[in-house]
């Protein structure tokens, strides 16, 4: 396997790694932490097509990865905010006792 | 790749493998933790160097500690008596095997990864400077405005409101 | 002579390399480097802790510690056996595994951190594009031993000193990294080695080009120290360990040798910082003025640190201890805007430094300055008449 492929398998395994602890865990925060990975698996992709594609120049990888970390830190903050009021209202964040809509 | 891509991708791993089974929240974030870093030293083989000191930066630094902070205020890290997982767990891990299968399949079988591997690209700050604010000022100035209102929108969600004593 | 003088450990690294073959090279260079920075600074942490007991001790007209050794100068030595030989005790509740990692989370990015560091001409250990951003990122690992320490112990008021520490690194973390990007606005280059050389050269031929010596350099200083003495927890922000209050916040579960690793952390924490400072503010290894050149450059670097942790112990003894919320108040209230309005400073003395008519330079230091002082009156008065100081009430025990 060519080293892209290499990088490209590995950040897929990761995804997956993030996808089956999103879908599978209980609790809201670790659910969370999947979508953590998974965006991470993303980044690992930009940078790997930075290194290996045919324009390192333009730097258009490192950019995306960028952003994608601010907008990550950015998205963890306001779902970790979001988790903590749900915890304040419900008393739980067990995601089988969050099932109703009504408030 | 060398033998230190390897080892940094095995610690991401396990890391992340980690981070989804352990019973105890905080090992989970603490795991998380340790993924988050081997994936800045995968960064750093690579080349980018930048990305992977942002990465410790902002989430070993601040991501991972929103989290910790974030298990602590809800005070739920320990359940014992609780199955470890939801019910359709399965159906869930199934899905993810899927998913991640068909795309390393894709991957393996594609003539895009087929090319020639070009030399290692040197990055300098001040190329990515330029570009950030040349380029891409208007995804920067974006940025900074999500950040703003991101940031006011989680203190405000979060603030204990004081009528409900 | 001089420069023999200036380069003699530059000059003795590259002869000791090529003494080894051409394939260990690269490793053994590295090694020394290493090792070099281990060894210096692992002595001046002794050395400190000898200074600091002394220095607070003459503050509080006492002698402090004379009985090891001639006035006292053995005692970093008694203290480290006294370290190293103290049981080591873990609580049976603890989790083991973590309280066993923290306090290695704790040195190893703060050691780390020393690699991208200037300590003379020629003599940084690697020079990074990106070196300021290598240097934060090595310190926020930081906050996550801060965390493993109070979390892992399973007490109490570990938990809460902990999260008491991570505020407070966390919020000062934000004056600190402002205040540093203030100057790799206006060198150009986040590389501490260009940083360092873009304040070479001499005013009218005498004043050394610190970026201390202008306005926004000045202001961004102070807040730079400020933020610098929150980082390192180091009084008067010392909530986390503060003895009277919280007895060691995080580190109360640790003993002897674990308790002499944080301790260690901290101290080259507070040495890579204000090592930091010296490069970003006060020019690194440059002398002050222009017939002091002669000294080597290691010689001023090492001056300015030692400058630097006279500061803070003189500080120490001297200011009592911030409340937490006082401290917090303090970081978003007062030293972030502060620190926003210097980035504004340093891009007017950057874009007046074109103006070229009479008085010129009255101009832009009157304009300048007042960008640097009228805030800071503002603010703080602003902040002094928010106290709502009440009439002191009272309460017995019935």
């Amino acid at each position: 396997m060519s080293p892209l492929a290499q990088c490209l398998s590995f950040s897929c395994l990761l995804f997956g790694v993030g996808l089956a602890g999103a879908l599978t865990r209980r609790n809201a925060i670790l659910v969370l932490v999947g979508i953590e990975l998974m965006l991470n698996a993303a980044n690992l992709n930009f940078i790997a097509f930075w290194r290996f594609g045919p324009h390192p120049e333009q730097l258009t990888g490192i950019l995306f990865a960028i952003f994608s970390i601010g907008i990550a830190a950015a998205e963890t903050a306001v779902g970790l905010a979001l988790i903590i009021t749900i915890y304040r209202h419900r008393g739980s964040t067990n995601l089988d006792d969050l099932t109703s809509l009504k408030g | 790749m060398g033998t230190a891509f390897c080892i940094a991708a095995l610690l991401t791993l396990l890391g992340g493998v980690g981070s989804m089974c352990f019973r105890n929240l905080v090992h989970c974030a603490f795991a998380l933790a340790v993924s988050f870093v081997g994936l800045a030293a995968c960064y750093l083989l690579l080349g980018a160097e930048f990305v992977g000191f942002a990465q410790v930066l902002v989430y070993v630094g601040a991501v991972a500690i929103l989290i910790v902070i974030a298990m602590l205020l809800t005070r739920n890290i320990e359940s014992k008596h609780e199955p470890l997982v939801a019910g359709g767990w399965v159906m869930g891990v199934c899905v993810a095997v899927l998913a991640s299968g068909s795309l390393i399949l894709c991957v393996v079988n594609s003539s895009v990864v087929q090319g020639p591997v070009s030399a290692r690209p040197t990055m300098s700050t001040r190329a990515l400077g330029e570009q950030l604010m040349g380029d891409y000022v208007m995804a920067l100035e974006g940025i900074g405005l999500l950040l703003t209102a991101s940031l006011i929108g989680a203190v405000v969600i979060a603030l204990r409101e004081k009528e409900e004593r | 002579m001089t420069t023999g003088l200036d380069q003699i450990f530059v000059a003795l690294k590259h002869w000791v390399v090529s003494l080894c073959p051409t394939g260990w090279q690269s490793i053994v260079s590295m090694v020394i480097s290493a090792g070099a920075i281990l060894g210096v600074f692992a002595s001046l942490f002794g050395l400190t802790t000898l200074l600091e007991r002394k220095g607070l001790g003459r503050i509080q007209n006492r002698p402090g510690p004379n009985r090891v050794g001639p006035f006292g100068l053995l005692q970093p030595l008694a203290d480290g056996l006294k370290m190293l030989t103290k049981e080591d005790i873990v609580p049976r509740s603890a989790d083991q595994l973590i309280h066993f990692l923290a306090p290695v989370t704790m040195v190893v990015p703060v050691v780390l951190a020393y690699a991208v560091l200037p300590l003379g001409r020629n003599m940084e250990a690697v020079d990074f594009d990106a070196g300021l951003l290598f240097f934060f990122a090595a310190g926020a690992a930081t906050e996550m031993a801060v965390f493993m320490a109070g979390w892992s112990s399973r007490n109490k008021y570990a938990l809460l000193g902990a999260m008491r520490a991570i505020a407070q690194m966390v919020s000062y973390e934000v004056p600190m990294i402002l205040s540093s990007i203030t100057v790799v606005m206006f060198v150009g280059s986040m590389s501490l080695v260009q940083i360092v050389e873009s304040q070479s050269g001499y005013h009218w031929g005498w004043l050394a080009r610190w970026h201390a010596f202008t306005p926004w350099g000045f202001a961004g200083l102070v807040l730079f120290v400020v933020s610098a003495t929150a980082e390192a927890n180091r009084s008067p922000f010392d909530i986390p360990e503060g003895e009277s209050e919280i007895i060691a916040g995080h580190l109360i579960e640790y003993s002897g040798f674990k308790y002499a690793l944080f301790f260690l952390g901290e101290y080259l924490g507070l040495f890579s910082l204000s090592a930091l400072g010296i490069t970003l503010f006060l020019g690194g290894w440059h002398a002050p003025v222009v017939w002091l050149e002669w000294v080597p450059s290691y010689a001023w670097f090492f001056g300015k640190l030692l400058g630097f942790i006279a500061f803070f112990i003189w500080v120490r003894g001297t200011l009592p201890r911030l409340r937490t919320d006082q401290l917090m108040n303090f970081a978003w209230k007062f030293m972030l805007p502060l620190v926003l309005i210097n980035l504004g400073t340093a891009a007017l003395w950057w874009y007046t430094g074109s103006w070229v008519f009479m008085g010129a330079a009255v101009w832009r230091w009157l304009i300048c300055a007042a960008m640097v002082v009228v805030p800071y009156a503002v603010l703080g008065r602003v902040m002094f008449e928010r106290r709502h100081l009440g009439p002191r009430t009272y309460r017995y025990a019935s």
